[in-house]
C-alpha cells in the first residue's frame, strides 16, 4: 500500500509556531492565559502525532488500508467490476454462440474451461455472467439501502403512529420466506431483464435495513447535539439530514455491504430455480442449473460458474466484515 | 396558585416591560408509571441586561422550565399543561411551530452543560458555527466561514483561522464551552439560557468561562438565565436568584440578600451545605432525606418531610405555602419565613421590621 508510514510524517506547524492569526478583540490577559493553558500544548495532546483533523471516515479508511482482508476482497471486487464493465478485455468470444458439435467437450486450446451442453464456451459465459450477478447485487443493495434507511430513519425520528405502522409492515415482510416468495412472485413475471429480480429483493430486503436505520436514528437523536441544534433553531429536515444521518449511517453501510454478497447468492438461487433471470441473459445461476443434471458427464460445466459465484460472494462478505470492523469497532 | 410577586428590578436601569415573563408555568411528564409533575406553577421575569440565576437540585424542574421556554421539550412524554411564556410581550406557547423555530437561536439561544456532547462530533466547529448563519440568515458557505472565524475570535479562541476546521474532540473542555457560547451568541440574541454552563469544567476554566459570558452579556445587554446548582458561580454574576424545589420556586431574592439571610429553610440548607474553609474539620451540613419523587409530591409544603423548621407542624403538612413577598423585594414560600429569617442573627433586625 502507498504511504503506509504517513502517520509519523506530518508535522503540524502550530505545534512549533505561535498562532499567526490575530485575537480579534485585541490582546488581553484572559486570552493570554487561555493561550498558555490550552493553546498549542492542548492541541498537540488532542491530535497526537496526526494533528490533522480526522473524522470517522478518515479513521475508518486508515484502519481499512491496514486490513489484509479488506485488501484481498477489494482487489477481487475491483477485478470483478473491471470485467463487468469490459468483459471483452479478457475474452473475445460471444457467450451466446453455440456449437453443438462441441457439446460438453472438455478444456482445449482457446477454451480453457471447456464447453457446456449447447457447445457454448464456459470461460466466456463465466466472464459475462459476472455482469448479471454484480448488477443485480448492486442494484438490489442500493434499492434496499435507500428505501430501508429512508423509511427506518423517518420511523425512528418521528416515532408515534408512523413508527408503529412501519414496524408492523416490516414484520409482515420479514415473515415471508424468501424462496417461497420468489417462486410465487417471480413465476408470474415474463420480463427477462434484471429488474423484476431486483424489485423482488428490494421488496423483501428493506425491512432489515429499516430496522437498523430506525435503531441507529433513535440512538443518534437522543444526543445532546441534536437537542442543541434544535435549541438553536434547526428544523426537522436539517436535524435529520445534517445532524442525525451522518451519525447514524455507519451501521446501515455495514449491513448493506454484507447484504450485497447475499443478494448475489440469492440471484443465483432464484435463477437456479428458474424464477430469477431468464435466458438469453447470461447468469451463473442459470449455468449452474443447466449443469447440475450433467454433473457426472461434465463436472467442469458446474465447477467454473459455481466457483466464480462462491468467490464473488466471499469477496463481498469479507469486504462487509472489514468495513464493519473499521466503522464499528465495538462489534469486533 | 399564588399570584406572582414581580421581582424587583435590578439596580441597573431596565425598561418597565420584562424581556421574558414566565407566568404560572406547569409541565408534566406522562410516563408509564404515572404523571410526573416536573414544573408546578413557576413565575419569573428577566429584563434586558439582567441575570437571573435559577438554583436547585437535580429534578427540581429548573432545566425542564428552560426546555419549556425554548420549546424543546420532548413531547410526548413532556407536556406544558398551563401557563404563559411571554417573550417581548408575545406568548411563545401559542406561536406556530415555524414561528417558534425562528425565535430559537435568533432571539433566544441556549448553552448546554456538556459542550462535548452538545457539539456534533462529525462536523467541524466552523461548520456548526456557520450553520447558525446558514439556517437563519441564508448566508453562503464562504460568508458563514468568515462569520465563524469572527465569532471564535470574539470568544477568544486562539488561532481561530486555523482551528475553524477542527472537530469538537480536538478542543479542550474550556475551549469547547467557548465554542458553545459563540454558537449561542452568533445571532446576538436578546436572551440566553445557560443550563449549567460550567458544571463540566474545572474550577479555573469555570471562572474564565463565566467572565466571558458576563462580559458578552454586558456588551449586548442580553437577558441571561443561569441555571445551576453551584452557589459559588451564582454570587459573582447574578442579579437575582430563584431557588426551585419540586417544580416550584420557593424563594426569590436579589443575589446578596439571599446569602446574608435566606428566607426559606431549603435555601438555608443549601447555603449551610457549602464547604467552608473556616469550618475546616467540622462535619459538613447536609439536608436530610431525598428530594420527593415527582410522581408523589407530598401534600402541604413539598419540603416539609426534610425541613428542620417544620417539626411536625400541622400547617406544613396540610397547606401549600404560596410564594409571597416578604421583606426587601424578596419572596418566600414558607409559612414560617419570619422564623427562618429571624433565627439568623445578622438579619434579625430587618426581619422584625
Amino acid at each position: 500500500m502507498p504511504d503506509a508510514q504517513d502517520p509519523l510524517e506530518p508535522v503540524d506547524p502550530h505545534q512549533a509556531v505561535a498562532p499567526a492569526g490575530g485575537y480579534g478583540g485585541g490582546f488581553d490577559l484572559a486570552a493570554a492565559d487561555a493561550q498558555i493553558l490550552e493553546g498549542p500544548a492542548g492541541r498537540a495532546q488532542d491530535g497526537g502525532p496526526l494533528a490533522k483533523p480526522r473524522s470517522l471516515w478518515s479513521d475508518a479508511w486508515h484502519d481499512l488500508r491496514r486490513n489484509p482482508i479488506f485488501i484481498v476482497s477489494a482487489l477481487i471486487i475491483l477485478f470483478l467490476l473491471f470485467i463487468v464493465i469490459w468483459p471483452q478485455a479478457i475474452t473475445t468470444q460471444d457467450p451466446l454462440k453455440a456449437n453443438l458439435a462441441m457439446s460438453q467437450a472438455g478444456p482445449s486450446a482457446g477454451h480453457p474451461f471447456g464447453f457446456d451442453n449447447q457447445g457454448r464456451d464456459v470461460y466466456t459465459r463465466v466472464v459475462y455472467g459476472a455482469r448479471a450477478s454484480v448488477s443485480v447485487g448492486l442494484c438490489a443493495t442500493i434499492g434496499v439501502v435507500l428505501a430501508g434507511s429512508a423509511l427506518g430513519a423517518l420511523a425512528g425520528y418521528f416515532g408515534g403512529w408512523w413508527d408503529a405502522v412501519l414496524s408492523r409492515i416490516s414484520d409482515i415482510f420479514f415473515g415471508i420466506p424468501v424462496i417461497l416468495g420468489g417462486l410465487v412472485f417471480l413465476s408470474v413475471v415474463t420480463n427477462s431483464t434484471i429488474w423484476p429480480v431486483v424489485g423482488f429483493m428490494v421488496l423483501l430486503g428493506w425491512p432489515q435495513v429499516a430496522r437498523i436505520a430506525r435503531g441507529s436514528v433513535i440512538t443518534a437523536r437522543q444526543n445532546d447535539y441534536v437537542l442543541a441544534a434544535r435549541a438553536l433553531g434547526a428544523g426537522d429536515s436539517r436535524l435529520l439530514l445534517r445532524h442525525i444521518a451522518p451519525n447514524a449511517v455507519a451501521p446501515v453501510i455495514v449491513v448493506g455491504t454484507i447484504a450485497l454478497g447475499t443478494y448475489i447468492a440469492l440471484e443465483a438461487t432464484l435463477s437456479y430455480l428458474g424464477v430469477g433471470l431468464r435466458p438469453p441473459t447470461v447468469s451463473w445461476g442459470i449455468d449452474i442449473s443447466d449443469a447440475s443434471n450433467q454433473i457426472r458427464n461434465a463436472p467442469h460445466m458446474l465447477l467454473w460458474p459455481a466457483g466464480a459465484l462462491s468467490l464473488t460472494v466471499l469477496a463481498f462478505i469479507m469486504l462487509g466484515d472489514a468495513v464493519r470492523d473499521a466503522l464499528d469497532p465495538k462489534l469486533r | 396558585m399564588a399570584t406572582s410577586p414581580d421581582l424587583v428590578p435590578t439596580p441597573a436601569q431596565t425598561p418597565a416591560d420584562p424581556l421574558l415573563d414566565v407566568r404560572d408555568l406547569h409541565v408534566e411528564f406522562r410516563t408509564r408509571d404515572g404523571v410526573a409533575k416536573a414544573v408546578n406553577g413557576v413565575n419569573y421575569t428577566v429584563h434586558a441586561g439582567e441575570t437571573l440565576a435559577v438554583l436547585g437540585e437535580s429534578g427540581s424542574g429548573k432545566s425542564v422550565t428552560a426546555q419549556a421556554i425554548m420549546g424543546i421539550l420532548d413531547t410526548p412524554p413532556g407536556f406544558v399543561t398551563r401557563g404563559q411564556v411571554l417573550f417581548q410581550g408575545r406568548d411563545l406557547l401559542t406561536m406556530s411551530a415555524e414561528e417558534r423555530r425562528k425565535v430559537r437561536g435568533a432571539r433566544i439561544a441556549m448553552i448546554f452543560q456538556d459542550a462535548l456532547s452538545a457539539l456534533n462530533p462529525v462536523l467541524t466547529v466552523g461548520e456548526q458555527l456557520g450553520e447558525m448563519f446558514r439556517v437563519h440568515r441564508g448566508a453562503s458557505r464562504k460568508e458563514a466561514r468568515a462569520k465563524a472565524i469572527e465569532l471564535m475570535d470574539r470568544v477568544r479562541i486562539p488561532a481561530a483561522r486555523d482551528r475553524v476546521r477542527d472537530y469538537p474532540h480536538q478542543f479542550s473542555g474550556g475551549m469547547r464551552q467557548r465554542v458553545m457560547i459563540a454558537m449561542a451568541m452568533a445571532l446576538e440574541p436578546d436572551l440566553i439560557i445557560a443550563d449549567e454552563p460550567t458544571t463540566a469544567l474545572d474550577v479555573t476554566v469555570q471562572a474564565q468561562v463565566m467572565d466571558l459570558l458576563a462580559e458578552l452579556q454586558r456588551e449586548f445587554t442580553m437577558g441571561l438565565i443561569l441555571i445551576t446548582h453551584d452557589l459559588g458561580v451564582v454570587a459573582d454574576v447574578a442579579d437575582k436568584i430563584a431557588v426551585m424545589y419540586a417544580g416550584r420556586i420557593v424563594e426569590t431574592a436579589p443575589v446578596h440578600d439571599i446569602y446574608r439571610a435566606p428566607a426559606h429553610p431549603y435555601t438555608r440548607g443549601l447555603l449551610r451545605s457549602i464547604p467552608r474553609l473556616d469550618r475546616k474539620g467540622r462535619e459538613l451540613y447536609a439536608i436530610k432525606g431525598l428530594p420527593p419523587s415527582l410522581l408523589h409530591i407530598p401534600p402541604g409544603c413539598p419540603f416539609h418531610p426534610r425541613c428542620a423548621q417544620a417539626r411536625g407542624r400541622e400547617l406544613c403538612r396540610s397547606d401549600l405555602p404560596a410564594l409571597l413577598p416578604v421583606v426587601g423585594g424578596r419572596a418566600s414560600a414558607c409559612h414560617f419565613w419570619k422564623e427562618t429569617l429571624g433565627d439568623d442573627n445578622a438579619a434579625a433586625d430587618r426581619a422584625g421590621a
